[in-house]
């Protein structure tokens, strides 16, 4: 198909179509991928980490280990990390970091599965 | 025939250790005035550097986490504290190139200063939130200081720690608001000077060249909180306040810092919070004269020795430049990109070059600060902070 002909699709097409779009939306909320990983859990280490500290112990920000985040909300958390915290110095990170890949982040640090090389 | 085979052996091992007796003698000894450390914050490691040669020196290990470090220096110059964020204190001596002692002070530390006389290293602690007082020479324990409780009742993140003359250090509470001044005359029972509602979260501090001042940048509003450290009956007043006119912050994704100063000339240059400036200010009225507009949030604004440049580097996203602000003119003069995730900014002590550490690209760029060519790169494993020993001499360092 010429990209000319899109509009006039048949009805299979547009389901086709659909489909695809369907799946693509799925995959959004889906963890980002393995190399967006690991860009994110440099992200934490590195620059989170300059007021949670490198190793999520904490600093001037509170820690971000499996057991301090242990019980919160992760809804709560990724909206923190996104439109960061009024009176605090948490800023939003929604510049480096969409919503999915936000939720992801909080999943990974209550697992303690970030994973990252200590680099 | 063995007779002689023996005294021939006899003077090859006389001549070796002749020789090597020579190697030994010309490593040691050897003045710290122009040698430094530079902080692998990733790895816990520490490089001694030296700013003549130009080179690494060595590498030394077991540091703990240097994810957030700082370092103050013996005032003879031989050793380097080292503070890191679990709360290690180490006392790296720079002669033997070896760790001299360490101790494990506190769970989470931000930094710490050394006493007037050189006898006392103060450490500034996050958890549990307070100040504690050392043995310069054994790392003895001479008094643990809590902090006041914040609003959530636990201790306060000290934050902001300086020397200050008359064997006082001074600090500001984060979470209180507060500006102490501890005497350590006596180290083992220090007596606090409190000043209260300085401002809303101090998040660091610096004590002027000539020991006069203390100045605490505020975070949780527009301004900064002065102590006159000749006359502290006076109390903390509020200088610049509102200088952000009420306009919006920028978000800040890095906590600027004061210390490493840049008072010169008579002025301060001082990062503002949320905005892409750099403020000046007259040390003799504390007012704003001039507002240098940069390329990002500054982090460290650092005059040149000298007072003539005075060098910016920026938080995320910014963080790959480097600006150079002429003092005259109150412009930038120069942007430069010296590498990936530029940290910390040092210069040598008379400042004919400026050392860089630029992270994500694991080396340390030294500039010559006329011509802003590079004159060297040191590979080095994430590197942050860097300190030389030029700091053991200056007030407030």
């Amino acid at each position: 198909m010429r990209a000319g002909h899109v509009g006039r699709m048949t009805p299979v097409g547009v389901a086709a179509a659909a489909m695809v779009a369907a799946s693509i939306a799925a995959h959004a909320g889906d963890a980002p991928t393995p190399e967006r990983q690991r860009e994110l859990a440099t992200l934490v280490r590195q620059d989170c980490g300059s007021c949670h500290g490198m190793r999520l112990t904490g600093g001037l920000g509170p820690a971000l280990t499996p057991q301090a985040l242990a019980g919160k909300p992760g809804e709560s958390l990724a909206a923190t990390i996104v439109h960061g915290r009024a009176g605090t110095p948490m800023p939003p990170w929604r510049r480096f970091v969409s919503d999915d890949e936000a939720a992801w982040l909080v999943a990974a640090l209550q697992e303690g599965t970030l994973d990252a090389p200590l680099r | 025939m063995r007779r002689y085979a023996d005294s021939a052996l006899r003077a090859i091992v006389a001549a070796l250790a002749l020789s090597l007796g020579c190697v030994a003698g010309a490593q040691s000894p050897r003045g710290t005035g122009d040698l430094g450390i530079v902080i692998e914050r990733a790895t816990g490691s520490v490089q001694v550097v030296d700013t003549t040669a130009r080179r690494s020196l060595a590498r030394i290990g077991g540091l703990g986490d240097l994810s957030h470090a700082s370092v103050v220096y013996s005032r003879d110059g031989r050793y380097a504290y080292v503070f890191g964020r679990d709360g290690g204190l180490t006392k790296v001596d720079l002669i033997e190139m070896r760790v001299a002692r360490r101790v494990m002070q506190a769970g989470n530390s931000i930094g710490g200063a050394v006493s007037q006389d050189g006898r006392i290293v103060a450490a500034q602690n996050y958890t549990p939130g307070g100040i504690k007082l050392f043995d310069a020479a054994t790392l003895e324990l001479l008094a643990d200081i809590p902090s006041a409780p914040g609003p959530d009742g636990t201790p306060s993140k000290v934050v902001g720690l300086a020397d200050a003359p008359g064997q006082r250090f001074v600090a500001s509470l984060f979470d209180a608001g507060e500006i102490w001044i501890v005497d350590a005359r006596d180290p083992r029972a220090p007596k606090v000077e409190r000043f209260r509602n300085v401002g809303k979260q101090p998040y660091d501090g610096l004590v002027t060249p000539d020991g006069r001042w203390y100045l605490a940048g505020l975070f949780g509003e527009d301004g900064l909180a002065l102590v006159d450290l000749w006359h502290p009956e006076r109390g903390a007043k509020r200088v610049l306040p509102g200088y952000g006119r009420g306009e919006e912050k920028l978000p800040v994704y890095k906590m600027p810092h004061l210390r490493g100063w840049a008072i010169a000339g008579g002025y301060a240059w001082l990062p503002a919070i949320g905005r892409h400036e750099v403020l000046v200010v007259d040390t003799r009225d504390w007012r704003e004269v001039a507002r240098v507009p940069v390329a990002g949030q500054p982090v460290f604004v650092i005059a040149r020795p000298d007072a003539r440049q005075v060098w910016v580097n920026f938080a995320l996203p910014d963080n790959g430049k480097v600006q150079v602000i002429d003092a005259e003119t109150r412009t930038v003069a120069a942007t430069l990109a010296p590498g990936r995730a530029v940290l910390h900014l040092e210069f040598t002590p008379r400042g004919e070059e400026v050392w860089i550490s630029a992270r994500d690209d694991d080396r340390v760029v030294v500039i010559d600060t006329a011509t802003l060519a590079t004159v060297a790169t040191l590979p080095a494993d994430s590197p942050s902070g860097i300190f030389f020993t030029s700091r053991a001499a200056r007030m407030g360092f």
